[in-house]
């Protein structure tokens, strides 16, 4: 029996000695940084070229993931119909605050853009329309005067040349690095829809993950048509507040956009695949004429 | 003689200040609250209800924050559901029908952060009443009383003149969340504060505001030295705001906030600033 023992011991050591040599001649391939994505949602590694083909769809599990302004813009309209508008206005440091315009230069590297909201006209299936983008990936898409202006900008343009407005939100809120001035943006921008709402055209807001705080709490809500995008997170206060104020834990599913749609907030949920189609869809019946005797 | 921001934070919120109830007893006679929103409940966070500014009645829409314990419980520490801004917007349009101007104070941290307030919309309420409170064609004065806590105030403060109190402030996010956000430490809240330019003397400059109503001694110690010269600015801007035909009080309101926004505009041709 100890022989035995023995034995096992010396062929345990032997297995280790080649195991631990294996891992010691391992080199590690190099994989250059953001060439695969991790899924937030099940964890799969993702080729991310074969991620931008299936429109930042994971293969697995359907999650959706944030897109670009850009990539978005790309993704909606008919190829090469986008023309930009008020690409000029961006944003100032009113309240002088530290760091903001480093900030700002991230932002601008990260989203290829001037300000966290892309706006023009373009078309989708050969409709015209007024199409504006929010980036999370420049500071979170959040609301400063800039962004608040040319979303008033692109609202009034839709409004004096008669086009069906779509805005994309994906936003954190208001830009907390110009405080009250991010925080009256709210009021213009709604103010602005107004008088498109007055003149009755179509406004579609489609809400895309994350859709909160003042930008929720303003024109992302007033559309006459309210789109969520699959595996959004869309509410008005961030999950960790309301936490921390009612002490208790949050139910499943909370601010998803299946809460939403359940709670009556939004009119329905799209996937990506066919948000194209849907808006499409949308924007046909609102040219309808008088049904033909 | 000035005081630093984060000592008007305190007083904002001293436990002796006068809410919104005592602005309405001292100033305003015959007060009938009328409540609820129709659709759901009543929210005590906003009172609400018709009486007699100098002898013209007007629509009273006021935060109140409560100042004995059962009574902040009761008013929820002045922070509304989505039921207070539709209750608020309710007694706006009723106003409008009878022609009646509207007073709105501000007193709040901010909304509801809640369970029950997401599933009812917080979001689209407080957006729904800044573009109608755009739209409605009787005259509109916004007092700042206390705080005045980001979305949750401005979904009652759009208006034609808004005024102010000396040691009021009004911000984007409280000092506290703002301090976490950009220092990850909400004990920073004194230097945020300080950072943030919420005072009325900041907005006033800022244009954001039109009028610091001065308190003397401050609210909490000597409340009639405000509220005083609360009714002179209110007769003052009543009176003038009533003269106006609807469109140009609907112009100027929508002008007011159209201009609010430091930005730059790089054009091919040429650089332009705009300021406010």
């Amino acid at each position: 029996m100890n022989d035995f023992l023995e034995q096992r011991k010396k062929r345990l050591e032997v297995f280790k000695k080649t195991v631990r040599k294996k891992e010691v001649t391992y080199k590690p391939i190099n994989i250059p940084e953001g060439l695969f994505l991790k899924c937030d949602q099940c964890g799969a590694a993702l080729y991310e070229k074969n991620l931008q083909i299936g429109q930042y769809i994971c293969p697995f599990c359907d999650y959706h993931f944030r897109m670009s302004a850009l990539n978005r813009m790309h993704l909606t309209v008919d190829e090469g119909s986008f023309e930009p508008l008020f690409d000029g206005i961006q944003s100032l440091n009113p309240l002088g605050m530290h760091g903001y315009e480093e900030k700002l230069n991230i932002g601008k590297a990260l989203s290829k853009i001037n300000e966290a909201f892309l706006c023009g006209t373009a078309q989708i299936v050969g409709s015209k329309i007024a199409i504006g983008i929010l980036d999370s990936t420049f500071m979170m898409g959040s609301m400063g005067s800039a962004v608040g202006e040319k979303v008033t900008r692109l609202i009034e343009y839709s409004t004096t040349e008669k086009l069906p407005l779509i805005i994309f939100s994906a936003s954190g809120g208001a830009r907390m690095q110009e405080g009250i001035f991010s925080l009256m943006q709210m009021a213009k921008t709604s103010a602005a829809l107004l008088k498109h709402d007055q003149e009755k055209l179509l406004y579609i807001s489609v809400l895309t993950n994350p859709t909160t705080g003042g930008v929720a709490a303003s024109f992302a809500s007033l559309g006459d048509i309210m789109i969520a995008e699959k595996s959004s997170l869309i509410g008005f206060a961030g999950a960790r507040v309301i936490k921390q104020t009612i002490m208790q834990d949050l139910p499943d599913g909370f601010q998803t956009d299946t809460f939403q749609l359940s709670h009556g907030q939004v009119d329905l949920i799209v996937h990506r695949r066919d948000m194209r189609k849907m808006l499409h869809q949308l924007l046909k019946l609102h040219e309808g004429k008088q049904v033909a005797s | 003689m000035s005081k630093s921001a984060w000592e008007i934070v305190k007083l904002a919120r001293h436990p002796k200040r006068m809410t919104s109830r005592g602005v309405i007893d001292a100033l305003i006679s015959d007060f009938v609250e009328l409540k609820g929103d129709r659709l759901y409940r009543d929210d005590q966070a906003i009172i609400g209800g018709i009486g007699k500014f100098n002898a013209t009645p007007v629509t009273i829409i006021a935060q109140e924050k409560g100042i004995t314990t059962e009574e902040k419980i009761y008013h929820n520490f002045g922070m509304p559901h989505p039921e207070g801004y539709h209750k608020a917007l309710r007694l706006m349009r009723q106003a409008e029908k009878f022609n009646r101007p509207i007073l709105s104070i501000i007193d709040t941290p901010g909304a509801y952060p809640g369970i029950g307030a997401e599933e009812r919309g917080q979001a689209r309420a407080i957006a729904y009443n800044l573009q109608q409170m755009m739209d409605l064609t009787v005259p509109i004065i916004i007092v700042v009383l206390g705080e005045g806590g980001s979305g949750g105030a401005l979904g009652v403060g759009v208006g034609d003149y808004v005024c102010m109190f000396e040691n009021a402030i009004y911000s984007i996010l409280s000092p506290e969340g703002f301090a976490s956000i950009i220092y990850r430490d909400s004990t920073k809240a004194e230097q945020a504060a300080n950072m943030m330019k919420i005072t009325a003397q900041d907005l006033l400059e800022f244009g954001i505001i039109e009028e610091i109503i001065v308190e003397g001694e401050g609210l909490h110690l000597e409340p009639n030295v405000g509220l005083n010269n609360l009714k002179k600015a209110l007769t003052r801007q009543f009176n003038r705001l009533l003269k106006m035909n609807k469109t140009t009080l609907l112009k100027q309101r929508y002008q007011k906030f159209r201009d609010i926004g430091v930005y730059e505009e790089r054009g091919d041709e040429e650089d332009e600033q705009t300021e406010d």
